[in-house]
Protein backbone atom coordinates (compact mmCIF):
# COMPACT_ATOMS: atom_id res chain seq x y z
CA UNK A 1 0.00 0.00 0.00
CA UNK A 2 1.31 3.44 -0.91
CA UNK A 3 1.71 5.74 2.08
CA UNK A 4 -0.43 8.90 1.95
CA UNK A 5 2.52 10.95 3.15
CA UNK A 6 6.09 9.82 2.65
CA UNK A 7 8.92 12.03 3.89
CA UNK A 8 12.52 10.98 3.34
CA UNK A 9 15.59 12.74 4.70
CA UNK A 10 13.82 16.08 5.03
CA UNK A 11 16.24 18.83 6.00
CA UNK A 12 15.35 22.49 6.34
CA UNK A 13 18.02 25.10 6.95
CA UNK A 14 17.34 28.75 7.67
CA UNK A 15 20.04 31.35 7.02
CA UNK A 16 23.45 30.82 5.48
CA UNK A 17 27.07 30.28 6.46
CA UNK A 18 27.92 30.84 10.10
CA UNK A 19 24.34 31.85 10.92
CA UNK A 20 22.79 28.78 9.30
CA UNK A 21 20.27 27.06 11.54
CA UNK A 22 19.05 23.55 10.91
CA UNK A 23 15.39 23.63 11.91
CA UNK A 24 14.75 20.11 10.63
CA UNK A 25 17.63 17.64 10.44
CA UNK A 26 17.23 14.50 8.30
CA UNK A 27 13.70 13.51 9.26
CA UNK A 28 12.01 10.51 7.62
CA UNK A 29 8.56 9.05 8.22
CA UNK A 30 5.54 7.78 6.36
CA UNK A 31 1.84 7.85 7.13
CA UNK A 32 -0.56 5.20 5.84
CA UNK A 33 -3.87 6.34 4.30
CA UNK A 34 -6.67 6.80 6.81
CA UNK A 35 -4.38 7.00 9.82
CA UNK A 36 -3.27 9.91 11.94
CA UNK A 37 0.35 10.79 12.61
CA UNK A 38 1.25 13.07 15.49
CA UNK A 39 4.29 15.28 15.80
CA UNK A 40 4.91 16.37 19.35
CA UNK A 41 7.58 18.51 20.94
CA UNK A 42 8.12 21.83 22.61
CA UNK A 43 8.12 25.13 20.70
CA UNK A 44 11.03 25.54 18.35
CA UNK A 45 11.66 21.82 17.94
CA UNK A 46 10.93 21.97 14.22
CA UNK A 47 7.55 20.26 14.15
CA UNK A 48 5.80 23.21 12.49
CA UNK A 49 8.63 23.47 9.98
CA UNK A 50 8.06 19.85 8.91
CA UNK A 51 4.41 20.71 8.41
CA UNK A 52 5.30 23.91 6.55
CA UNK A 53 7.40 21.96 4.07
CA UNK A 54 4.61 19.44 3.43
CA UNK A 55 1.98 22.20 3.19
CA UNK A 56 4.02 24.13 0.65
CA UNK A 57 4.42 27.10 2.93
CA UNK A 58 8.18 26.62 2.80
CA UNK A 59 9.69 26.10 -0.61
CA UNK A 60 13.34 25.74 0.25
CA UNK A 61 14.06 22.29 1.67
CA UNK A 62 16.15 19.22 0.91
CA UNK A 63 14.98 15.62 0.83
CA UNK A 64 11.91 13.96 -0.64
CA UNK A 65 8.23 14.45 0.07
CA UNK A 66 5.62 12.34 -1.69
CA UNK A 67 1.85 12.58 -1.34
CA UNK A 68 -0.02 9.45 -2.45
CA UNK A 69 3.19 8.25 -4.05
CA UNK A 70 3.57 11.40 -6.14
CA UNK A 71 6.71 13.40 -5.32
CA UNK A 72 6.07 17.11 -4.74
CA UNK A 73 8.39 20.08 -4.79
CA UNK A 74 8.19 23.75 -3.81
CA UNK A 75 6.14 24.55 -6.92
CA UNK A 76 2.83 22.72 -7.07
CA UNK A 77 -0.03 22.17 -9.43
CA UNK A 78 -3.61 22.88 -8.37
CA UNK A 79 -4.53 19.16 -7.98
CA UNK A 80 -1.45 18.68 -5.81
CA UNK A 81 -2.53 21.63 -3.69
CA UNK A 82 -6.10 20.35 -3.35
CA UNK A 83 -4.84 16.99 -2.11
CA UNK A 84 -3.12 18.50 0.93
CA UNK A 85 -5.12 20.96 3.02
CA UNK A 86 -4.17 22.73 6.19
CA UNK A 87 -6.05 23.86 9.30
CA UNK A 88 -4.37 26.64 11.21
CA UNK A 89 -3.84 27.05 14.92
CA UNK A 90 -5.59 30.34 15.51
CA UNK A 91 -9.20 30.44 14.30
CA UNK A 92 -9.25 34.17 15.00
CA UNK A 93 -6.51 34.80 12.44
CA UNK A 94 -7.18 32.18 9.80
CA UNK A 95 -10.50 33.53 8.51
CA UNK A 96 -10.64 36.75 6.51
CA UNK A 97 -12.34 39.28 8.82
CA UNK A 98 -14.24 40.94 5.97
CA UNK A 99 -15.40 37.81 4.16
CA UNK A 100 -18.67 36.13 5.01
CA UNK A 101 -18.48 32.40 5.68
CA UNK A 102 -19.90 31.83 2.20
CA UNK A 103 -17.18 33.97 0.64
CA UNK A 104 -14.50 32.12 2.63
CA UNK A 105 -15.80 28.78 1.35
CA UNK A 106 -16.29 30.06 -2.21
CA UNK A 107 -12.65 31.06 -2.53
CA UNK A 108 -11.18 27.54 -2.83
CA UNK A 109 -14.01 26.54 -5.20
CA UNK A 110 -13.30 29.50 -7.47
CA UNK A 111 -9.53 28.96 -7.37
CA UNK A 112 -9.93 25.31 -8.34
CA UNK A 113 -12.71 26.00 -10.85
CA UNK A 114 -15.20 23.64 -9.20
CA UNK A 115 -18.86 24.04 -10.07
CA UNK A 116 -22.06 23.21 -8.17
CA UNK A 117 -20.82 25.64 -5.57
CA UNK A 118 -24.01 26.21 -3.64
CA UNK A 119 -24.53 22.52 -2.99
CA UNK A 120 -20.89 21.94 -2.04
CA UNK A 121 -21.00 24.75 0.51
CA UNK A 122 -24.26 23.45 1.96
CA UNK A 123 -22.81 19.96 2.23
CA UNK A 124 -19.55 20.96 3.84
CA UNK A 125 -21.33 23.13 6.42
CA UNK A 126 -23.42 20.12 7.31
CA UNK A 127 -20.32 17.92 7.57
CA UNK A 128 -18.68 20.24 10.10
CA UNK A 129 -21.91 20.62 12.04
CA UNK A 130 -22.70 24.27 11.33
CA UNK A 131 -26.25 25.45 10.62
CA UNK A 132 -26.87 26.63 7.04
CA UNK A 133 -27.85 30.12 8.22
CA UNK A 134 -24.25 30.75 9.34
CA UNK A 135 -23.36 31.06 5.68
CA UNK A 136 -23.95 34.78 5.58
CA UNK A 137 -22.26 35.66 8.84
CA UNK A 138 -18.92 37.32 9.28
CA UNK A 139 -16.27 35.62 11.43
CA UNK A 140 -16.72 38.16 14.24
CA UNK A 141 -20.27 36.88 14.65
CA UNK A 142 -19.00 33.35 15.44
CA UNK A 143 -17.35 31.78 18.48
CA UNK A 144 -13.83 30.35 18.40
CA UNK A 145 -15.05 26.77 18.03
CA UNK A 146 -17.45 27.74 15.23
CA UNK A 147 -14.66 29.56 13.45
CA UNK A 148 -12.43 26.53 13.65
CA UNK A 149 -15.26 24.49 12.14
CA UNK A 150 -15.37 26.97 9.25
CA UNK A 151 -11.60 26.63 8.83
CA UNK A 152 -12.00 22.84 8.74
CA UNK A 153 -14.82 23.26 6.19
CA UNK A 154 -12.58 25.42 4.01
CA UNK A 155 -10.00 22.63 3.95
CA UNK A 156 -12.59 19.89 3.50
CA UNK A 157 -14.40 21.52 0.58
CA UNK A 158 -11.56 20.61 -1.80
CA UNK A 159 -11.94 16.89 -0.91
CA UNK A 160 -8.33 16.48 0.24
CA UNK A 161 -6.57 13.20 0.93
CA UNK A 162 -4.32 14.65 3.60
CA UNK A 163 -5.18 17.20 6.25
CA UNK A 164 -2.42 19.05 8.08
CA UNK A 165 -3.58 20.14 11.50
CA UNK A 166 -1.39 22.76 13.13
CA UNK A 167 -2.35 22.76 16.82
CA UNK A 168 -6.01 22.86 15.79
CA UNK A 169 -7.37 23.13 19.31
CA UNK A 170 -4.75 24.96 21.35
CA UNK A 171 -6.44 28.36 20.88
CA UNK A 172 -9.82 27.04 22.05
CA UNK A 173 -11.54 26.60 25.41
CA UNK A 174 -11.12 23.16 26.95
CA UNK A 175 -14.79 22.24 26.48
CA UNK A 176 -14.70 23.29 22.83
CA UNK A 177 -11.40 21.45 22.26
CA UNK A 178 -13.11 18.12 22.80
CA UNK A 179 -15.90 18.99 20.35
CA UNK A 180 -13.46 19.96 17.63
CA UNK A 181 -11.28 16.89 18.21
CA UNK A 182 -14.32 14.63 18.04
CA UNK A 183 -15.41 16.32 14.82
CA UNK A 184 -11.96 15.70 13.37
CA UNK A 185 -12.13 12.03 14.36
CA UNK A 186 -15.60 11.61 12.86
CA UNK A 187 -14.52 13.27 9.62
CA UNK A 188 -11.48 11.04 9.43
CA UNK A 189 -13.61 7.90 9.78
CA UNK A 190 -16.25 9.09 7.28
CA UNK A 191 -13.90 10.40 4.61
CA UNK A 192 -10.89 8.15 5.12
CA UNK A 193 -8.69 11.19 5.65
CA UNK A 194 -5.05 11.04 6.57
CA UNK A 195 -4.01 13.43 9.32
CA UNK A 196 -0.71 14.95 10.24
CA UNK A 197 -1.23 16.62 13.59
CA UNK A 198 1.26 18.94 15.21
CA UNK A 199 0.83 19.69 18.90
CA UNK A 200 2.67 20.25 22.12
CA UNK A 201 -0.25 18.70 23.99
CA UNK A 202 0.32 14.96 24.62
CA UNK A 203 -3.34 14.45 25.55
CA UNK A 204 -4.54 15.77 22.18
CA UNK A 205 -1.96 13.72 20.32
CA UNK A 206 -2.85 10.54 22.21
CA UNK A 207 -6.55 11.13 21.57
CA UNK A 208 -6.29 11.51 17.80
CA UNK A 209 -3.11 9.86 16.55
CA UNK A 210 -2.18 6.27 15.77
CA UNK A 211 1.52 6.94 15.30
CA UNK A 212 3.45 9.50 17.28
CA UNK A 213 6.87 11.02 16.69
CA UNK A 214 8.58 13.00 19.41
CA UNK A 215 10.77 15.79 18.08
CA UNK A 216 13.61 17.66 19.70
CA UNK A 217 16.02 20.11 18.11
CA UNK A 218 14.99 19.18 14.59
CA UNK A 219 15.29 15.38 15.00
CA UNK A 220 12.99 12.55 15.91
CA UNK A 221 13.95 11.22 19.32
CA UNK A 222 11.31 8.54 19.42
CA UNK A 223 8.74 6.97 17.12
CA UNK A 224 5.97 5.27 19.04
CA UNK A 225 2.28 4.45 18.80
CA UNK A 226 -0.86 5.28 20.71
CA UNK A 227 -1.03 2.12 22.85
CA UNK A 228 2.56 2.36 23.97
CA UNK A 229 2.23 6.06 24.72
CA UNK A 230 -0.90 5.57 26.83
CA UNK A 231 0.62 2.57 28.59
CA UNK A 232 3.73 4.57 29.32
CA UNK A 233 5.89 2.03 27.49
CA UNK A 234 8.16 4.69 26.04
CA UNK A 235 11.86 4.27 25.64
CA UNK A 236 13.19 7.80 25.55
CA UNK A 237 13.58 9.94 28.68
CA UNK A 238 12.49 13.05 26.82
CA UNK A 239 9.28 11.36 25.73
CA UNK A 240 8.64 10.34 29.32
CA UNK A 241 9.25 13.90 30.43
CA UNK A 242 6.75 15.27 27.88
CA UNK A 243 4.23 12.58 28.73
CA UNK A 244 4.35 13.23 32.45
CA UNK A 245 4.65 16.98 32.11
CA UNK A 246 1.13 17.29 30.79
CA UNK B 1 -47.96 56.61 12.36
CA UNK B 2 -47.63 53.57 14.62
CA UNK B 3 -47.54 51.20 11.65
CA UNK B 4 -44.69 53.14 10.05
CA UNK B 5 -42.80 53.03 13.37
CA UNK B 6 -43.20 49.28 13.58
CA UNK B 7 -42.04 48.94 9.97
CA UNK B 8 -38.99 51.03 10.78
CA UNK B 9 -38.15 49.14 13.97
CA UNK B 10 -38.68 45.88 12.08
CA UNK B 11 -36.25 47.11 9.42
CA UNK B 12 -33.78 48.11 12.12
CA UNK B 13 -34.01 44.66 13.72
CA UNK B 14 -33.61 43.01 10.31
CA UNK B 15 -30.49 45.07 9.67
CA UNK B 16 -28.73 44.62 13.02
CA UNK B 17 -29.47 40.95 13.63
CA UNK B 18 -26.61 38.46 13.75
CA UNK B 19 -28.90 35.85 12.29
CA UNK B 20 -28.48 36.79 8.66
CA UNK B 21 -30.40 34.97 5.95
CA UNK B 22 -28.80 36.27 2.75
CA UNK B 23 -25.57 37.86 1.63
CA UNK B 24 -27.55 40.98 0.65
CA UNK B 25 -28.78 41.29 4.22
CA UNK B 26 -25.23 40.84 5.52
CA UNK B 27 -23.90 43.64 3.32
CA UNK B 28 -26.81 45.98 4.01
CA UNK B 29 -26.41 45.28 7.72
CA UNK B 30 -22.78 46.35 7.60
CA UNK B 31 -23.60 49.52 5.68
CA UNK B 32 -26.38 50.23 8.18
CA UNK B 33 -23.96 49.98 11.10
CA UNK B 34 -21.66 52.52 9.44
CA UNK B 35 -24.71 54.75 8.94
CA UNK B 36 -25.67 54.46 12.63
CA UNK B 37 -22.16 55.40 13.69
CA UNK B 38 -22.16 58.32 11.28
CA UNK B 39 -25.40 59.55 12.87
CA UNK B 40 -23.75 59.33 16.28
CA UNK B 41 -20.92 61.64 15.17
CA UNK B 42 -22.49 65.09 14.54
CA UNK B 43 -19.43 66.71 12.95
CA UNK B 44 -18.89 63.88 10.49
CA UNK B 45 -22.60 63.80 9.78
CA UNK B 46 -22.54 67.55 9.11
CA UNK B 47 -19.62 67.02 6.72
CA UNK B 48 -21.52 64.26 4.94
CA UNK B 49 -24.59 66.49 4.62
CA UNK B 50 -22.55 69.35 3.13
CA UNK B 51 -20.89 66.97 0.67
CA UNK B 52 -24.27 65.50 -0.31
CA UNK B 53 -25.74 69.00 -0.73
CA UNK B 54 -22.76 69.89 -2.92
CA UNK B 55 -23.38 66.82 -5.07
CA UNK B 56 -27.10 67.64 -5.32
CA UNK B 57 -26.45 71.29 -6.21
CA UNK B 58 -23.87 70.33 -8.81
CA UNK B 59 -26.21 67.80 -10.41
CA UNK B 60 -29.15 70.20 -10.37
CA UNK B 61 -27.17 73.32 -11.33
CA UNK B 62 -28.92 73.82 -14.70
CA UNK B 63 -32.31 73.57 -12.99
CA UNK B 64 -31.62 75.69 -9.92
CA UNK B 65 -29.45 78.47 -11.25
CA UNK B 66 -31.51 81.57 -12.04
CA UNK B 67 -29.23 82.76 -14.88
CA UNK B 68 -26.97 81.30 -17.52
CA UNK B 69 -23.56 81.28 -15.76
CA UNK B 70 -21.81 82.57 -18.87
CA UNK B 71 -24.38 85.15 -20.01
CA UNK B 72 -22.75 88.57 -19.93
CA UNK B 73 -24.66 91.73 -19.26
CA UNK B 74 -22.31 94.69 -18.99
CA UNK B 75 -25.13 96.98 -17.86
CA UNK B 76 -25.48 94.83 -14.73
CA UNK B 77 -21.73 94.51 -14.01
CA UNK B 78 -20.40 94.48 -10.43
CA UNK B 79 -23.79 94.69 -8.74
CA UNK B 80 -23.71 93.88 -5.02
CA UNK B 81 -25.80 90.98 -3.65
CA UNK B 82 -29.50 91.73 -3.92
CA UNK B 83 -32.84 89.99 -4.39
CA UNK B 84 -32.30 89.65 -8.17
CA UNK B 85 -28.65 88.56 -7.91
CA UNK B 86 -28.24 86.75 -4.58
CA UNK B 87 -24.46 86.79 -4.67
CA UNK B 88 -24.16 89.88 -6.90
CA UNK B 89 -22.65 90.01 -10.39
CA UNK B 90 -19.07 90.00 -11.65
CA UNK B 91 -17.21 92.44 -13.92
CA UNK B 92 -19.03 91.11 -17.01
CA UNK B 93 -22.42 91.21 -15.32
CA UNK B 94 -22.59 87.41 -14.90
CA UNK B 95 -24.61 86.12 -11.96
CA UNK B 96 -22.21 84.97 -9.23
CA UNK B 97 -24.76 82.61 -7.62
CA UNK B 98 -25.19 80.74 -10.91
CA UNK B 99 -21.46 80.64 -11.43
CA UNK B 100 -20.86 79.28 -7.93
CA UNK B 101 -23.39 76.53 -8.63
CA UNK B 102 -21.75 75.62 -11.93
CA UNK B 103 -18.35 75.96 -10.26
CA UNK B 104 -19.44 73.20 -7.88
CA UNK B 105 -19.73 70.94 -10.94
CA UNK B 106 -16.16 71.72 -11.95
CA UNK B 107 -14.89 71.18 -8.41
CA UNK B 108 -16.76 67.91 -8.01
CA UNK B 109 -15.70 66.70 -11.44
CA UNK B 110 -12.04 67.42 -10.67
CA UNK B 111 -12.05 65.85 -7.19
CA UNK B 112 -13.97 62.75 -8.28
CA UNK B 113 -11.75 62.23 -11.28
CA UNK B 114 -8.62 62.60 -9.14
CA UNK B 115 -10.03 60.19 -6.54
CA UNK B 116 -10.92 57.61 -9.20
CA UNK B 117 -7.42 57.85 -10.66
CA UNK B 118 -5.32 57.93 -7.49
CA UNK B 119 -7.10 55.33 -5.34
CA UNK B 120 -6.53 52.36 -7.70
CA UNK B 121 -3.02 53.49 -8.71
CA UNK B 122 -1.99 54.11 -5.12
CA UNK B 123 -3.42 50.78 -4.02
CA UNK B 124 -1.90 48.82 -6.87
CA UNK B 125 1.58 50.29 -6.41
CA UNK B 126 1.51 50.04 -2.62
CA UNK B 127 -0.09 46.61 -2.32
CA UNK B 128 2.07 45.04 -5.04
CA UNK B 129 5.13 46.52 -3.42
CA UNK B 130 4.18 45.33 0.06
CA UNK B 131 2.94 41.90 -0.99
CA UNK B 132 5.76 40.91 -3.34
CA UNK B 133 8.59 42.60 -1.43
CA UNK B 134 12.16 42.21 -2.67
CA UNK B 135 13.38 44.26 -5.61
CA UNK B 136 9.82 45.08 -6.74
CA UNK B 137 9.29 46.76 -3.39
CA UNK B 138 12.57 48.65 -3.62
CA UNK B 139 11.92 49.95 -7.14
CA UNK B 140 8.29 50.94 -6.56
CA UNK B 141 9.00 52.61 -3.24
CA UNK B 142 11.92 54.63 -4.59
CA UNK B 143 9.66 55.87 -7.40
CA UNK B 144 7.09 56.78 -4.75
CA UNK B 145 9.79 58.57 -2.75
CA UNK B 146 10.73 60.63 -5.78
CA UNK B 147 7.13 61.73 -6.27
CA UNK B 148 6.81 62.44 -2.56
CA UNK B 149 9.87 64.66 -2.68
CA UNK B 150 8.23 67.08 -5.12
CA UNK B 151 6.27 69.95 -3.60
CA UNK B 152 2.69 69.25 -4.71
CA UNK B 153 1.58 72.57 -6.11
CA UNK B 154 4.89 73.20 -7.87
CA UNK B 155 4.78 69.79 -9.58
CA UNK B 156 1.17 70.42 -10.59
CA UNK B 157 2.20 73.84 -11.91
CA UNK B 158 5.03 72.35 -13.91
CA UNK B 159 2.75 69.70 -15.42
CA UNK B 160 0.00 72.16 -16.23
CA UNK B 161 2.56 74.42 -17.83
CA UNK B 162 4.08 71.55 -19.80
CA UNK B 163 0.82 69.92 -20.89
CA UNK B 164 -1.06 73.17 -21.35
CA UNK B 165 -3.81 74.56 -19.16
CA UNK B 166 -7.17 72.78 -18.97
CA UNK B 167 -9.23 70.70 -16.60
CA UNK B 168 -7.96 67.29 -17.79
CA UNK B 169 -4.36 68.35 -17.43
CA UNK B 170 -5.12 69.85 -14.04
CA UNK B 171 -6.57 66.47 -13.02
CA UNK B 172 -3.46 64.62 -14.23
CA UNK B 173 -1.20 67.14 -12.53
CA UNK B 174 -3.02 66.86 -9.21
CA UNK B 175 -3.19 63.06 -9.41
CA UNK B 176 0.58 62.90 -9.76
CA UNK B 177 0.99 64.55 -6.40
CA UNK B 178 -1.78 62.72 -4.55
CA UNK B 179 -1.11 59.02 -5.24
CA UNK B 180 2.23 58.55 -3.38
CA UNK B 181 0.87 58.86 0.18
CA UNK B 182 -1.89 56.41 -0.75
CA UNK B 183 0.68 53.96 -2.10
CA UNK B 184 2.61 54.20 1.16
CA UNK B 185 -0.53 53.62 3.16
CA UNK B 186 -1.53 50.62 1.05
CA UNK B 187 1.98 49.18 1.39
CA UNK B 188 1.95 49.55 5.17
CA UNK B 189 -1.47 47.90 5.43
CA UNK B 190 -0.41 45.10 3.10
CA UNK B 191 2.73 44.41 5.12
CA UNK B 192 0.63 43.84 8.23
CA UNK B 193 -1.55 41.19 6.57
CA UNK B 194 0.64 39.57 3.92
CA UNK B 195 1.62 36.78 6.30
CA UNK B 196 -1.70 36.59 8.11
CA UNK B 197 -3.04 33.04 8.27
CA UNK B 198 -5.99 33.83 6.02
CA UNK B 199 -3.70 35.12 3.28
CA UNK B 200 -1.37 32.13 3.71
CA UNK B 201 -4.41 29.84 3.51
CA UNK B 202 -5.45 31.40 0.19
CA UNK B 203 -1.89 31.15 -1.10
CA UNK B 204 -1.59 27.48 -0.10
CA UNK B 205 -4.88 26.75 -1.84
CA UNK B 206 -3.35 28.15 -5.02
CA UNK B 207 -4.71 31.71 -5.22
CA UNK B 208 -2.88 33.89 -7.75
CA UNK B 209 -1.23 37.15 -6.73
CA UNK B 210 -3.99 39.09 -8.52
CA UNK B 211 -6.69 37.19 -6.64
CA UNK B 212 -4.99 37.71 -3.29
CA UNK B 213 -4.59 41.43 -3.93
CA UNK B 214 -8.16 41.87 -5.16
CA UNK B 215 -10.09 39.53 -2.88
CA UNK B 216 -8.01 39.56 0.28
CA UNK B 217 -5.92 42.73 0.45
CA UNK B 218 -8.42 45.20 -1.06
CA UNK B 219 -11.05 44.63 1.66
CA UNK B 220 -8.36 45.20 4.30
CA UNK B 221 -6.91 48.35 2.72
CA UNK B 222 -10.19 49.86 1.46
CA UNK B 223 -11.30 51.58 4.68
CA UNK B 224 -8.03 53.40 5.28
CA UNK B 225 -7.73 54.31 1.59
CA UNK B 226 -11.28 55.69 1.58
CA UNK B 227 -10.44 57.75 4.65
CA UNK B 228 -7.18 58.95 3.17
CA UNK B 229 -8.78 59.92 -0.15
CA UNK B 230 -11.59 61.76 1.64
CA UNK B 231 -9.05 63.68 3.69
CA UNK B 232 -7.08 64.41 0.50
CA UNK B 233 -10.22 65.86 -1.11
CA UNK B 234 -9.67 69.14 0.72
CA UNK B 235 -6.14 69.50 -0.60
CA UNK B 236 -7.27 68.38 -4.08
CA UNK B 237 -9.91 71.13 -4.07
CA UNK B 238 -7.36 73.66 -2.84
CA UNK B 239 -4.78 72.64 -5.44
CA UNK B 240 -7.41 72.74 -8.19
CA UNK B 241 -8.49 76.19 -7.00
CA UNK B 242 -4.85 77.25 -6.81
CA UNK B 243 -4.26 76.13 -10.39
CA UNK B 244 -7.43 77.92 -11.44
CA UNK B 245 -6.29 81.02 -9.56
CA UNK B 246 -3.00 80.98 -11.46
CA UNK B 247 -4.83 80.48 -14.76
CA UNK B 248 -3.49 76.93 -15.27
CA UNK B 249 -6.68 75.04 -14.46
CA UNK B 250 -10.04 75.34 -16.07
CA UNK B 251 -10.10 77.90 -18.83
CA UNK B 252 -12.58 80.77 -19.06
CA UNK B 253 -15.46 81.15 -19.46
CA UNK B 254 -16.12 77.86 -17.54
CA UNK B 255 -16.99 78.70 -13.95
CA UNK B 256 -14.39 77.53 -11.43
CA UNK B 257 -14.09 78.74 -7.85
CA UNK B 258 -10.35 79.38 -7.90
CA UNK B 259 -10.48 81.26 -11.20
CA UNK B 260 -13.49 83.25 -9.98
CA UNK B 261 -11.62 84.30 -6.87
CA UNK B 262 -8.61 85.24 -8.99
CA UNK B 263 -10.53 87.42 -11.42
CA UNK B 264 -12.41 89.13 -8.60
CA UNK B 265 -9.12 90.13 -6.97
CA UNK B 266 -8.83 93.28 -9.10
CA UNK B 267 -12.15 94.54 -7.75
CA UNK B 268 -11.60 93.42 -4.19
CA UNK B 269 -12.10 96.85 -2.62
CA UNK B 270 -15.26 97.69 -4.56
CA UNK B 271 -16.79 94.28 -5.03
CA UNK B 272 -15.90 92.05 -2.06
CA UNK B 273 -18.42 89.34 -3.10
CA UNK B 274 -16.42 88.36 -6.18
CA UNK B 275 -13.60 86.81 -4.13
CA UNK B 276 -15.39 86.18 -0.86
CA UNK B 277 -18.21 83.96 -2.14
CA UNK B 278 -16.06 81.48 -4.13
CA UNK B 279 -13.54 81.57 -1.27
CA UNK B 280 -16.23 80.67 1.24
CA UNK B 281 -17.44 77.89 -1.06
CA UNK B 282 -13.92 76.43 -1.18
CA UNK B 283 -13.57 76.75 2.59
CA UNK B 284 -16.94 75.14 3.31
CA UNK B 285 -16.46 72.18 0.99
CA UNK B 286 -12.86 71.51 2.06
CA UNK B 287 -13.92 71.65 5.69
CA UNK B 288 -16.82 69.31 5.00
CA UNK B 289 -14.53 66.74 3.36
CA UNK B 290 -12.09 66.97 6.27
CA UNK B 291 -14.83 66.48 8.87
CA UNK B 292 -16.28 63.58 6.91
CA UNK B 293 -12.83 62.03 6.54
CA UNK B 294 -12.12 62.31 10.26
CA UNK B 295 -15.49 60.79 11.05
CA UNK B 296 -14.99 57.95 8.59
CA UNK B 297 -11.64 57.23 10.17
CA UNK B 298 -13.30 56.83 13.55
CA UNK B 299 -15.95 54.58 12.03
CA UNK B 300 -14.02 52.45 9.55
CA UNK B 301 -10.58 52.16 11.07
CA UNK B 302 -10.64 49.60 13.86
CA UNK B 303 -7.45 50.98 15.40
CA UNK B 304 -9.25 54.20 16.28
CA UNK B 305 -12.17 52.63 17.99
Amino acid sequence: MTPAICVEHLTVTFGEGMLAFRAVDDVSFSVMPGTAFGLVGESGCGKSTVMGAIAGRLTDWQGKIAIDGEPISGRRTLPQRARVQMVFQDPYGSLHPRHTIERTLLEPLEIHGLDDRDRRIGKVLEQVGLPQRFRYRFPHQLSGGQRQRVAIARALILSPKVMLLDEPTSALDVSVQAEVLNLLKTLQEDQGLTYLLVSHDMAVIAHVCDQIAVMREGRFVELTDKQRLIAGAVENDYTRLLREGV
Amino acid sequence: MTSSTTVLSGLHAWLVTDDVASSRQAKLGRAYRVWLELLANPLAFGGAVVVLVLVALALLAPVISPYNPNAQNLLEALRPPSATHWFGTDEYGRDVFSRVLFGARTTLYTTLLVAIIVAPIGFLVGATSGYLGGWVDTVLMRITDIFLAFPGLVLALAFSAALGPGIENAVIAISLTVWPPIARLARAETLTVRNADYVVAARLQGASVARILWRHIVPICAPSIIVRVTLSMASIILTAAGLGFLGLGVQPPTAEWGAMAASGRQYLLDAWWLTTIPGLAILLVSLAFNLLGDGLRDILDPRNG
